[in-house]
């Protein structure tokens, strides 16, 4: 299936564990440091550096660009270590999530709670992952490098649907 | 004596340092291949397949494989009739880690305090294992590792009455545990005896094993095969969504152990494998 950005929740309700997912549009990373700063954003009532509603949220910290490429490699980092910052997140009305490896039980559940899905990028991917990719651009937190809030326009971006609205997860069905 | 000059350490040391991460070796590229044939159902050859493509972009854009460049570890392997003229070893290996990093659009991914975790900016430093030898043997082993998988490692000190079954169970439990996180196929560095701070290292020797002219053991060949098809077993499979190619391959080292011990440590690696030996 292919999703355009903002996304809209009620599409969503389609998507399968384990269904190939292309999306374009605009999708943000955030990884540690990034989630640790939005939230005391959050929690201070402060402007956000993106609307997070319907958003697409890729954990991912690039490589440099080399010159005269647009972008260098960036695959997914590991999801289990935004757990802790992820139901706050998703309240904000984020529509997807998108990083590789299990999460847990209180993900789960929010994600539910909040019409929301978790999908997996290729993992060790970031060369493929980056040629989908059609410009870069930091829209927060510079100084943290790599772990920076980018914004990327996308075209046919791939995913695999791994925590549908009903549930199911493709890392414990077999 | 054997001369050699402080700047070919480090234009090595950087060359590699690029090499490894953006050109996959070709056992690498064969064990994409094999895997493909040799998995059943069509989401884990697609995946396997994607794998594959995204080494061949990344050498023909010279881009990193991974965008986890790692952290660079060195092995220094020295002997005692060798001299380096113009300056000091660890102070190469440092400038060739800085400018691989830098010329070759690495990330940079270390932070200078693990607390208040600041980045380095240059992914300094670099872990350094010196071993020093006899007579002018001189070699150095660089291996990018990146932390999705060295945050699954493992390590236990366990009772010397839990033997092989118990060290074989412990495999099994990290692996499954670790699942889809470390970017399977994984291959696993076991290391078995030595002590605390021993085993740790034996376990990250271990991954790199294919290239340290260690003479085959069969009785230990055996024991990483029966891991090994175990491990293969659990269906993890590529990226975790099932499939009979959960690891690439496992490797054992031992050491001798106190007569109270048997430590124990797992370290992972990912499927981009990237180490390379230097000989000068
Ligand atoms: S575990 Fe390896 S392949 Fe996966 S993101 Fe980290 S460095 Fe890359």
């Amino acid at each position: 299936m292919k999703l355009n950005t903002p996304i809209d929740k009620e599409k969503l309700k389609k998507l399968k564990s384990g269904d190939e997912l292309f999306i374009s549009g605009v999708i943000y990373t955030a990884r540690d440091s990034a989630h640790k700063l939005l939230i005391e954003k959050i929690n201070n009532n402060l402007p956000l550096p993106f609307d997070l509603n319907g958003a697409v949220i890729y954990y991912a910290g690039p490589s440099p660009t080399k010159p005269g490429n647009v972008v260098g490699s960036i695959g997914p980092t590991t999801s289990y270590r935004m757990d802790k910052y992820t139901p706050d997140i998703l309240k904000q009305g984020v529509a997807i999530l998108i990083g590789k490896g299990l999460r847990g039980l209180l993900v789960k559940e929010s994600l539910i709670e909040h019409s929301a899905i978790y999908c997996a990028a290729l993992g060790g991917a970031g060369a493929l992952m980056g040629s989908k990719i059609k410009k870069i651009t930091v829209v927060a937190f510079p100084e943290l490098g790599p772990e920076a809030i980018f914004k990327l326009e996308v075209e046919d971006f791939p995913v695999i649907v791994v925590n549908d609205l009903n549930g199911n997860d493709i890392y414990e069905c077999h | 004596m054997k001369k050699i000059s402080y700047n070919k350490i480090i234009n090595s040391i950087r060359d590699s340092i690029i090499e490894i991460n953006c050109v996959p070796s070709s056992e690498l590229l064969n064990k994409y291949v094999s895997a493909i044939e040799n998995e059943d159902n069509e989401l884990s050859k697609k995946v396997l397949r994607n794998l594959k493509e995204n080494a061949i972009i990344a050498q023909e854009n010279m881009i990193p494989i991974c965008q986890d460049t790692g952290t660079a570890v060195v092995f220094l392997n020295i002997g005692t009739e060798v001299v380096i003229e113009g300056g000091y070893i660890n102070e190469a290996i440092f400038e060739g880690v800085r400018l691989g990093y830098q010329e070759g659009y690495l990330r940079k991914s270390i932070v200078g305090n693990p607390i208040s975790r600041i980045n380095t900016g240059d992914n300094l430093p670099p872990i350094i294992h010196t071993n020093i030898l006899k007579g002018d043997i001189f070699n150095i082993i660089i291996l990018a590792k990146g932390a999705g998988s060295e945050n699954m490692s493992a390590l236990k000190m366990m009772s010397p009455s839990d033997g092989l079954e118990g060290i074989k169970n412990f495999v099994v439990q990290t692996v499954k545990n670790a699942g889809a996180n470390p970017c399977p196929p994984i291959t696993v560095g076991v290391g078995i005896g030595s002590n605390f701070e021993g085993v740790a290292l034996l376990a990250k020797r271990a991954l790199i094993k294919d290239i340290l002219d260690i003479p085959v053991d069969n009785s230990i060949t055996a024991i990483e095969t029966d891991i090994k098809n175990k491990l293969n077993s659990l269906n993890i499979g590529p990226q975790g969504f099932g499939g009979k190619t959960s690891v690439f391959d496992v490797a054992i080292l031992m050491e001798p152990c106190h007569i109270a011990s048997l430590p124990v440590a797992i370290n992972i690696n990912c499927h981009v494998i990237r180490h390379k030996k230097i000989i000068f």
